[in-house]
This record gives C-alpha cells, sequence and structure tokens, in this order.
C-alpha cells in the first residue's frame, strides 16, 4: 500500500495546483524513496526515461518553425476562407470529418495528422471559418469550445483507429506480453476486435459534433425577447 | 545493417532549434524572465543534443534544473510581435492555396515513409531503421515543409525561428511535462505500483461473476492508465492481476477479445488524465486555450460512453466466440 504514495502526491498536488512539473518530480522521488532507491538513484531513473521518451516532445519542437511561419504568412486566415465556400460546412461537420479521415488513415498504417501538424493551423481555424460562415462573429468561449473538441477529434481519430492496424505498437506489445506467457493468440483476431470498438468511438464523435453545432447556435443566436428580462 | 538516418538527426536538430531559442531569449533585454528562461531552453536543447552520451544521473540533476527553474516562475514567455491580423489576410491573399502546399507535405511524406521508407538499402546500408521509420518520416517531411515554406514565402530563415520560438514559449515549460510523466511511469513500473493497485481491485470485487471479472478489467484499465498516462503501461499490470487469472483462467474468455478490448478501455483513461499531457495539456496549450484541462472537459463525456460501451461489448462477445 505504500507504494501508492506517488498517486497520492499526484493528485494532492493537483489538487492544491503547486506547479505541475514539481508534482511529478515529488511524487517520482517520493515512490523511489519508499521503493529502496537512493536519490542519485532516483535521477538517473529520470534521466535515462527522459532521454527515452525524447521522441514525444521532437514532433512539436520540429513543427513549430514551419507552421510558425506559414501562420505568419495567414495559413489559418486562408483555412477559413477555404471552408466559407463549402455551404453545408459546419464546425461539427469539419471536426467530425476529420475524426473520420483520422481512423481511416491511422488504421491503414498512415500517421497523418497531429496536434501540432493539423489541428492548430488547420483543422482547428477550418471549424471555426465554418462556424463563423454561418452566424457570424463567435463567442470567445464558445472558439473555445470549437478548439477543444477539434484536439478531442485528434486524440480519439488516432486511439480508436490504431489498433485495427497490425503493425502497431499497441497489437505487437499485447502479441508480445502472450507471447511471453505461452498463450497462443493471433495478431489478426486483435486487430479485429477493435473494429466494433472503432464504429462506437465515431458514433459518439458523431453525437458530440452534433451537440457542438447546437451549442454554437445557441450562442450566436441573439437572445429572444421571451429570454430577456432585465 | 548499419541505418544511414537514425532518429538521434532529428533530436541534433531539434536540439539545434532549442539553443537557438535560448539564444533568442538571452539576446532579449526586454524579456520578463530573460535568464531563467533562457537557461531552462538551453538545458533542454543540451539534454536532446547530448541526450545519448551523458550519464543518466547528469541528465536526470539537469532536469531536477529545468524543474527548479520553472517551479521558482523563472520562466516565461517574450513580449515578441507576430504579424497582425490585417496583415494575414493580406498575405493569404496574394499566396492563394499555395500556402498549404508545405503543410501538405508532412502527410505526403508521413504516407511515403509508411510505405516504403523502411525497405531501402543502399548495398549493406538500410536507410533508415524500420523501427523508427514512422518518426523519421516525420521529421523528413518537417525538414521538406521548411524548406517548401520559406520558397513559398520568399522570407528569410529568421523568420521560422523566430516564429517558432514564440510559439515554444507560448507552451513554455510544460513541454517537458510529457517526458517527465513517461519517466514518472517508469519510476512506479519500477517500484511495483502495478500489482499493488490490481491486487486491490480483484480483492474489492465479487469477481465470481462473469460480467464483474470484465468490467474490473475494463475499469481497472481505465483507471490504472489515468494513473500512469498510458495504457501501455497499464495493460500488462492490468491483465496479469486482472484479466488473466479471472477473464481467461477462471471464466475462460477469450484471450485476444479481451486484450483488444481491454487496451482500448485504457485509451478511454489517456483521454480522461492530466498525466497524458502530450495527447491532453499541450494541446489545449498549442491551441492558446486559457484552461489547460479544456481539452480533457470535452474528451469526459466522449470517454465514458466509449468505455460503458467497450465494457457491454466484452461481456457479450469475450465469453461467446
Amino acid at each position: 500500500m505504500i507504494k501508492l504514495i506517488g498517486i497520492l502526491v499526484v493528485a494532492a498536488g493537483f489538487a492544491l495546483r503547486f506547479n505541475t512539473l514539481l508534482v511529478v518530480l515529488a511524487a517520482g522521488i517520493a515512490t523511489g524513496w519508499v521503493a529502496g532507491m537512493t536519490f542519485n538513484g532516483i535521477m538517473a531513473l529520470f534521466g535515462e526515461y527522459f532521454v527515452e521518451n525524447r521522441y514525444m516532445t521532437l514532433v512539436v519542437v520540429l513543427m513549430v518553425p514551419v507552421i510558425g511561419l506559414l501562420e505568419r504568412y495567414g495559413l489559418q486566415e486562408r483555412a477559413e476562407t477555404l471552408i466559407r465556400r463549402a455551404k453545408a460546412a459546419t464546425a461539427g461537420r469539419v471536426v467530425l470529418l476529420y475524426t473520420a479521415v483520422r481512423q481511416i488513415s491511422v488504421s491503414l498504417g498512415i500517421n497523418l495528422g497531429g496536434h501540432a501538424a493539423a489541428v492548430r493551423p488547420l483543422i482547428a481555424p477550418m471549424a471555426e471559418g465554418a462556424a463563423r460562415a454561418r452566424h457570424g462573429e463567435l463567442p470567445e468561449q464558445t472558439v473555445q469550445d470549437i478548439r477543444a473538441h477539434a484536439a478531442a477529434a485528434e486524440n480519439i481519430g488516432n486511439f480508436f483507429g490504431e489498433d485495427i492496424f497490425i503493425a502497431v505498437g499497441a497489437i505487437l506489445l499485447m502479441k508480445g506480453f502472450f507471447d511471453a506467457l505461452k498463450i497462443e493468440v493471433s495478431l489478426w483476431a486483435m486487430a479485429r476486435w477493435g473494429i466494433p470498438t472503432a464504429l462506437v468511438a465515431f458514433g459518439v464523435m458523431a453525437w458530440r459534433t452534433r451537440a457542438l453545432d447546437r451549442r454554437i447556435a445557441r450562442a450566436a443566436k441573439p437572445p429572444g425577447p421571451k429570454e430577456g428580462r432585465t | 545493417m548499419k541505418p544511414l538516418i537514425t532518429v538521434e538527426f532529428f533530436y541534433g536538430v531539434a536540439g539545434a532549434m532549442l539553443a537557438l531559442v535560448a539564444g533568442r531569449i538571452a539576446r532579449d533585454a526586454g524579456h520578463p524572465k530573460r535568464w531563467g528562461s533562457a537557461l531552462f531552453w538551453g538545458l533542454l536543447s543540451v539534454v536532446f543534443i547530448f541526450g545519448k552520451l551523458l550519464p543518466p544521473v547528469g541528465t536526470g540533476y539537469l532536469l531536477l534544473a529545468m524543474v527548479l527553474l520553472a517551479a521558482a516562475g523563472q520562466v516565461g514567455r517574450s513580449h515578441e510581435a507576430t504579424s497582425s491580423k490585417a496583415e494575414r489576410v493580406l498575405r493569404a491573399g496574394g499566396l492563394q492555396d499555395r500556402i498549404f502546399w508545405p503543410v501538405l507535405l508532412i502527410p505526403a511524406s508521413a504516407i511515403a515513409g509508411s510505405l516504403g521508407l523502411a525497405g531501402i538499402h543502399f548495398g549493406p546500408f538500410a536507410l533508415v531503421d524500420p523501427k523508427q521509420a514512422t518518426l523519421i518520416s516525420v521529421g523528413i517531411g518537417m525538414l521538406l515543409a521548411l524548406a517548401a515554406g520559406l520558397k513559398v514565402t520568399r522570407a528569410r530563415i529568421a523568420v521560422p525561428v523566430a516564429e517558432g520560438s514564440r510559439l515554444l514559449q507560448t507552451v513554455g515549460w510544460a513541454v517537458i511535462l510529457p517526458q517527465l510523466l513517461a519517466a514518472l511511469g517508469g519510476i512506479f513500473a519500477q517500484a511495483g505500483v502495478g500489482p499493488v493497485v490490481a491486487g486491490l481491485v480483484a480483492q474489492a470485487l465479487p469477481t465470481q461473476f462473469p460480467f464483474v471479472a470484465v468490467a474490473a478489467y475494463c475499469l481497472g484499465m481505465a483507471l490504472f492508465t489515468v494513473i500512469m498516462g498510458n495504457a501501455f503501461a497499464a495493460f500488462p499490470v492490468i491483465t496479469l492481476g486482472i484479466g488473466l487469472p479471472l477473464i481467461v483462467q477462471q471464466h475462460h474468455g477469450n484471450p485476444a477479445i479481451m486484450a483488444s478490448i481491454g487496451m482500448l478501455s485504457g485509451y478511454c483513461g489517456t483521454l480522461l488524465t492530466p498525466m497524458a499531457a502530450n495527447f491532453n495539456l499541450v494541446p489545449a496549450l498549442l491551441l492558446e486555450l486559457p484552461d489547460k484541462h479544456a481539452v480533457i472537459k470535452a474528451q469526459i463525456p466522449i470517454a465514458l460512453v466509449i468505455l460503458a460501451a467497450n465494457v457491454l461489448l466484452m461481456y457479450f462477445c469475450v465469453y461467446r466466440f
């Protein structure tokens, strides 16, 4: 039980709004300490895993110069202009379409998209543009709502498409796990059983994006005579 | 066979970019947190470039210094100005759709990379290590996109550096959060946190009922992923502690169905947790949302519905096929 101290540190630290980096470091030190590691040993583990996981930060660092350059020359504005031509476009539909593209491409083993490479420069501005084309200027709250859902579409499309492709991390990890225990499990069976959840995830996104469109319409509509009671 | 291009090369490129950020801040007399910020980005640059050469304990202490700088409030954003909205609309009109070409090079390169990069050889030399093909194709795509972007806009090389520096400072110290959390997950695993969690769940519930076993496994995957920030870390722990003994051995369920839907239940946990900072917090900062939990909040109803559906799907399929 004492080994769970790190989880307690994280929960308490997040709740008390201490600096997140400090909380995470403290949780690691506390956990390592109750497990009998030395301070230098804990620092070495942090160093080792930090270097091993550089790939997580790599894409953001490599992507920002290009995205920043193109944004300075009007990339987001152009994406908005483009979407205004599509009469059927709504913010929700743009986000839902991106979910589908992401799910399908990932399930074929092609990793296109990403928060830095697609959501910020293209998808979020297109969704906002579609909403502005229909409703005019949007309240700040609504703009944030649209952006948060564009980011969510990236995650959901990515996660719930991935497990259908057999040559990716998740399926190979599961296969390796069962192989080590000498349990016979086929790659194809595991990939196939990822499909029902992928369909459910898309259905849920269809529901959430329709709800998003309804919220946008409500927020953009000036209050009618019945609602205004000053 | 030795690969000609490894991902270390791109870590070097990223490290050079981080060094440029540090240098820009150090020369910016108007920066509110000039020396603390310059040191933070400088140290990160060192870890990126020399990560494999430094002893892990040395990297650990560099990391400690970065965390303390951030916690002391010494890492801040510059006041560098970017172009105005009107200026950008004007430029966008001039460039028309040519502005999209560089961005489209990134997915194009990802497709090319997944299709063929891993198989290219020059005599005894492979072009890339197949395990790193995805990261490398993204890296190559980015360099091509940068070259195309400079050509299309006719901007000087200083412009992407300045804009990239501004964007990175928007994300700020949180940029290292995903890596730090991954390290915490590693320490949790080393200390044996997982079996304790799995044991608690298995003890607390009447798992002699097949439905309870399924629910305990799916919820255990989601819960432990919330704690670890990573479903891959949760999978072996929860599957050994709950899935295999209860669903497969006690109730004779199908391991492939269990594993597949179980992993996807873990992903529902990923959608809910600030521990998965690269998916949830960094995007909120990249999109300049004032509430850094806004992405998680949007994902809560989605994750809960998918998780409930997973429990039902697994219950109806795992004992049947």
